[in-house]
Parts: C-alpha cells; sequence; structure tokens
C-alpha cells in the first residue's frame, strides 16, 4: 500500500479479530431490527472435539482383530437397571429427539423407517407422536418435554422408552420456540393451541422442580406404564457430574447427555453459542459419576452434540458411552442443507450448508417445514433409504476402529485406546497427550 | 364395592389391579384405605370406575386419568390429577401445587384451598376450587376453565393462551398478557353447568371472567421487557 497523495509506503488495512467482519455485520444488524437472532442447529463456534482426539490402534502390544472377518459386535441394551422390557438395539446410534411441528410428517417418518431398517431407536419431539412415526419406528422413544403438547397416557403407553427431558445441549436452561409459520391445523391441534401463532415451550417442567420430586414423577410413570418400559433422563451438557448423579439418584435407567453442539429447531444464537460444554468436556465427567456411583454400564449413557461419523461414535464410547445420538446429522443425511437446492438457498439469503432458519418452514429440502409444496420435495422412503445407509457406514466405521485397537465389541473400547492432538482436548477428555502419558489436571501431577 | 388396603397391598399391586379394570366390568366401585400420603395412586385409571381414596394423598393422585371418577377423602399432594385426560377428580380437603396440571379434560374439583400454580398449562381441562387459589396459577394455561370461588393470587393466568379464568374474589394481580374480559351471557351459562356439576353454591353473577390480551401470541422483543 502506497500514500497516493506521495507514493510513501502505508500500512496495509488489518481487520480486527475481535470486531470482525460477521462481528460487525451483526451489530448492524441489531441495531437495524431490535431483535436478537434466532436460528436452528448447534454451536457453530468451534470448540475442542473428538476430531482432537486419535486411536493408537495395534501394535507389538496390541493385537488387532481381522478388518473384515472377525466378529465385532456392536449390539447394546438400554434400560437394564428397572425397566422390565430394556431396549435392544443392534447398533449404538439412535435418532435424538426431533419434534413433529419442526419436522414434517413425512421427515418424522424417514427417521423412523431409517432408523428401523439399521436397528436402531428414534425419539418424538416436543408435539407428540405422530402416527407415522409410531408406525414406521420398530423402537420408538416417547418424550417427556416441560410443555406436555401432545402428551397422552395413550401414547406413553405405546411408547417402547420415555426420555424426561431436562434440557438440551443447544440451550441449557431455556425453553422452545416455534414460530406461527409452522403450527398448521394439525400442528395446532395436536398441541391444543390456535392456529398461526407463536408457539412458546416452557423451560422447565409444570409439576416437578427438583430431582427429589423427579424421583416421585418417576414413580407416576413407571406405575403408569406397568414398570415395563426404560426411563430416560437427558440432560444438557451443564454441570455433567452433577446432573448425572441426580438422573440416576431419580431412578433414570439411562442417562442422555447433549452438548453443546446439539441442535435444536430454533433459539437464540447468544443461547446456542453461549451457554452449556461442547460434549468432548461432558463425557468423562459423566462416567465418573457414573463409576463413583457403581453404576457405570449398569445405568446406560447416551451421548449427542456434533456425532458425524464411525470416528465419533467410536471415540464417544472409549470414553465410556453406551451409545451415541445423532439429529443434525440424521437430518443432513435425509438430504437437509443439500447443495442440490442451492438457488432456493440463495433466494432465502444463505448457502446449502449454513441454512439455518428452521424456524421460518421455509425449508427447500422439505424437511424443516410445514408448508404442503416444500413438502412434496421429500420422499420419506427415499429418506428413510438415505438415513439407513448412513448409520451402516457410521457403524461400519466404528467397526473398523475397534478392530484395529484389538475389541471384538465396541463397548470394549476404552480410553488407553486413545491419544489427545491438544491440551484442550487432553484436559478436557481426561486423555494424554498424544507423545506423552500425561494430561493436565492428571491426578499425581504438579500441574 | 372392592376394598384395597394399602396396609397390607403394595402400591404397584394397587395400581395394577385398578388397570385391570377392562371397560365392562361389572366391579365398578373400588375403595382405598390407609392411603397415608403415599405417591401415585390410581394415576393411569383407564375404565369407567369410581375409587374412593379414604385419606389424603402424596404426588400425583390420579395422573393422566381417563374415564374414572376419583374421590378423595382428605387433602391432595402436589401435581393431583395432572394431565387428565376424561373423568372426575373431586378432592375433599385442599390440592398442593400444580393441581390439574396440563390436563386435556375431565372435571377436577377441590372443594379446599389449592396451592400455586393451580391449572399451570392446562389444555381442556375444567377445573373448580371451591376455595382460594395460590400465585402464578393458570401460568401458560392453554384451553380449558378455571373457575375460583374465593380469591386468586399473584400473577394469575401469566402468559395465557385461550383458557377461561373465572374469579369469585379478588385477584392479588395478574399475570402478563391476562386481562379482565366481559362476562357474556354463554360464559354465564357456561359457569353454572360448571359449578353445578362441581357442588358450588356459588352464583355465576357474583364471578369476573379472565382471559388472554393476545398480545403475546406474535414474538416481537418487546415481549421480553
Amino acid at each position: 500500500m502506497t500514500d497516493t497523495r506521495n507514493g510513501a509506503p502505508r500500512t496495509a488495512p488489518i481487520q480486527s479479530a475481535t470486531f470482525s467482519n460477521p462481528v460487525n455485520a451483526e451489530i448492524r444488524r441489531a441495531a437495524a431490527t431490535g431483535i436478537y437472532d434466532i436460528r436452528g442447529g448447534g454451536a457453530k463456534r468451534k470448540v475442542p472435539h473428538f476430531d482432537d482426539l486419535l486411536f493408537l490402534g495395534a501394535s507389538m502390544s496390541r493385537y488387532p482383530l481381522e478388518g473384515y472377518r472377525e466378529k465385532c459386535e456392536t449390539s447394546v441394551t438400554l434400560g437394564t437397571r428397572f425397566a422390565k422390557t430394556p431396549i435392544q438395539l443392534d447398533i449404538p446410534v439412535t435418532i435424538a429427539g426431533m419434534s413433529f411441528g419442526s419436522l414434517s410428517a413425512p421427515a418424522k417418518e424417514a427417521l423412523g423407517r431409517g432408523a428401523t431398517l439399521a436397528g436402531t431407536s428414534t425419539t418424538t419431539g416436543d408435539g407428540g407422536m405422530t402416527k407415522e412415526e409410531r408406525g414406521h419406528s420398530n423402537k420408538l422413544v416417547y418424550q417427556y418435554l416441560p410443555s406436555r403438547y401432545g402428551m397422552n397416557p395413550d401414547d406413553l403407553r405405546r411408547a417402547d422408552a420415555i426420555e424426561i427431558v431436562v434440557g438440551q445441549g443447544a440451550k441449557p436452561g431455556g425453553g422452545g420456540m416455534l414460530l406461527g409459520q409452522k403450527i398448521s391445523d394439525r400442528v395446532a391441534e395436536m398441541r391444543n393451541l390456535p392456529k398461526g401463532i407463536d408457539q412458546r415451550s416452557a423451560c422447565r417442567h409444570p409439576d416437578w422442580t427438583g430431582p427429589d420430586d423427579l424421583e416421585i414423577k418417576i414413580l407416576e410413570l413407571r406405575e403408569i406404564t406397568g414398570w415395563k418400559v426404560p426411563i430416560y433422563v437427558k440432560v444438557g451438557g451443564a454441570r455433567p457430574y452433577f446432573d448425572t448423579t441426580l438422573a440416576v439418584k431419580a431412578g433414570a435407567d439411562v442417562v442422555v447427555l447433549d452438548g453443546m453442539q446439539g441442535g435444536t429447531a430454533a433459539t437464540q444464537d447468544v443461547f446456542i453459542e453461549h451457554v452449556g460444554q461442547p460434549i468432548l468436556a461432558c463425557i468423562g465427567e459423566a462416567v465418573r459419576a457414573l463409576q463413583d456411583l457403581g453404576l457405570h454400564r449398569e445405568v446406560q449413557l447416551v451421548v449427542s452434540g456434533g456425532i458425524r461419523s464411525g470416528a465419533d461414535v467410536a471415540k464417544a464410547m472409549a470414553l465410556g458411552a453406551d451409545a451415541v445420538s445423532i439429529g443434525t446429522a440424521a437430518l443432513i443425511a435425509l438430504g437437509d442443507n443439500d447443495p442440490r437446492w442451492e438457488a432456493d438457498y440463495n433466494a432465502l439469503g444463505t448457502t446449502a450448508g449454513a441454512y439455518d432458519d428452521w424456524h421460518e418452514g421455509r425449508d427447500p429440502a422439505g424437511i424443516t417445514t410445514q408448508d404442503p409444496d416444500l413438502m412434496k420435495r421429500f420422499d420419506p422412503v427415499e429418506g428413510g433409504r438415505r438415513l439407513n445407509n448412513y448409520l451402516r457406514v457410521m457403524t461400519l466405521e466404528a467397526q473398523t476402529i475397534a478392530r484395529a485397537c484389538g475389541k471384538n465389541h465396541l463397548h470394549n473400547l476404552e480410553p488407553e485406546d486413545l491419544c489427545a492432538l491438544t491440551m484442550e482436548a487432553a484436559a478436557m477428555a481426561k486423555i494424554p497427550l498424544a507423545g506423552t502419558d500425561w494430561y493436565p489436571g492428571k491426578p499425581g501431577t504438579s500441574y | 364395592m372392592q376394598t384395597l388396603d394399602m396396609a397390607e397391598v403394595a402400591l404397584r399391586e394397587m395400581n395394577a389391579t385398578l388397570h385391570a379394570q377392562a371397560e365392562a366390568t361389572n366391579q365398578t366401585a373400588w375403595e382405598i384405605l390407609n392411603p397415608k400420603g403415599a405417591h401415585a395412586i390410581a394415576c393411569g385409571l383407564d375404565a369407567p370406575i369410581e375409587v374412593t381414596v379414604k385419606g389424603s394423598t402424596g404426588y400425583y393422585c390420579g395422573g393422566m386419568n381417563k374415564q374414572a371418577t376419583i374421590h378423595i377423602k382428605g387433602s391432595a399432594g402436589p401435581g393431583v390429577a395432572e394431565n387428565m385426560m376424561s373423568g372426575t377428580v373431586v378432592i375433599e380437603g385442599d390440592a398442593s401445587q400444580y393441581a390439574g396440571a396440563t390436563g386435556h379434560g375431565g372435571l377436577l374439583v377441590i372443594k379446599g384451598n389449592a396451592s400455586s400454580r393451580c391449572g399451570i398449562s392446562m389444555k381442556g381441562i375444567d377445573i373448580v376450587v371451591h376455595g382460594n387459589i395460590g400465585h402464578m396459577s393458570a401460568f401458560m394455561a392453554q384451553s380449558g376453565n378455571l373457575v375460583v370461588c374465593g380469591d386468586a393470587g399473584e400473577a394469575l393466568g401469566d402468559s395465557l393462551y385461550e383458557a377461561r379464568l373465572f374469579v369469585r374474589g379478588s385477584v392479588k394481580s395478574l399475570g402478563a398478557d391476562c386481562i379482565e374480559k366481559e362476562m357474556r351471557p354463554e360464559h354465564l351459562e357456561l359457569l353454572a353447568d360448571l359449578l353445578d356439576r362441581a357442588g358450588a353454591t356459588a352464583r355465576p353473577e357474583e364471578f369476573r371472567r379472565y382471559g388472554s390480551a393476545r398480545e403475546l401470541y406474535t414474538f416481537k422483543i418487546d415481549n421480553a421487557y
């Protein structure tokens, strides 16, 4: 750069790292509109994640299994603590709760189809159970949420498990929002609300307030369902050691732990990006809580929030999880944010991969919408086929890694199989930094 | 009259016995003795039977009730008749917090007073309280009718949707978006029927009606202030 007046060298323009262009654009947007940004999805910021861990694999001191021919089991049983009929799954990757309302009925059907083909479970969401979802899901987990939209004892008894939602990773401590654009006649009827209004979901349950109450609520649910089905308790990644301990104390069969990368249908961007912890930081603490109670593996741990591949599945399980849950990845497998709709995304002022205004109901892929014309773009049979393919690939990938580590069941993966690439990941996951036998905070070390 | 004595019969066996009653059962009258504040008594019933609980109950008595008529000859703990779908629950004494929470249908009668959050998030249930109700009652109430023959506590009907609230006595304060509304003839008729079914002697003309101003139905930033 030179001075145009005299040709002298000048300092090149420097963009502020603090006041970056995206930050400034958001300031201008807030100043123009007076309203905070609401969007769907999970945290988009970069946080320490499974990519910061590696498997060591077998070598002289570890004996690997043959990659394609030797057996490597993937099944998992959830709810062995108190339920008469625990859930038996062929693979440890389940479909997370997503509501009818935020998703279309065909999208819910596709999740059921894909999960059933792959031998796993899917989960309802805020807004109740649809017949499409129940009809196409061999194993269906019924979410019991603060709003109790669509909640009724008949559906409760039709469920294969009950998941009491205390919080979710995208917004621990927050309620939900479904804007009027998505409140169709059917959604309104299921939620006992007028059509077209912006519908709020409460942030806490209406008839219990703490773990002592929750214990009694679980008793009621077990009495109503004859102690048959497992009861999960889902928490966001806030205080995983204490939350897990209290959920177990309240009587949970399964603890579901959702990190900040886990998605939501809609909430404030500031909530998604600034409240809650990454899942990598949560798993070890939840496992420690279960171990301190002597209940690790007796109370199963399902983790979610940014699970994308078989490698992520294997790493979560090596850290001590019994299974994982996917939401955002399942939607992408169905066709969400697919570049084939790029022109439509552009028309909405965004681009494929970045579209997150799911609450507006204008999803070009026809998945997060109640618009009849957009819904026609989505084929639930094809969606189910794609989800099944994706789940199978994840499972094969996880098996590949497990065999390389000498494990004949995914559950045999262990922290000892891992190393960390960064100090942050080492500290959060309590996994030794690569090339060392140390992680920050390791007992017996001085720093 | 069939008798289940909780001094001898465990909660699980008691509820399983009541759940086993089919639609066409001829054993329609049941009596539960010695409840002694136990939780989850007679929850999840789904048959046209009459259950009389001889004493006070703990949490969630009559929870998710369908079809059954449950009389509690005492007071009820938190969450009585929560998420009731149909049928009737009558409490001779007082009710603790969250009475009738999220109820979809049926009639809940509380002959004494009800504590805080009575009718929270109600979705079609009718609730008649002969006495007073506590604070934050009918919070986010979606539909149905809440009738209070006595006084209402603070923040009545906060963030209300389409539920109708009728109060005979004083209201300490109204919650966000809850306003007094005109009592029209159809409301007096509705109220007369509810009072009659609940065995209350108050006259409809003595009540005032409250409902949603519907200002929170469309999200805007001002709502947060």
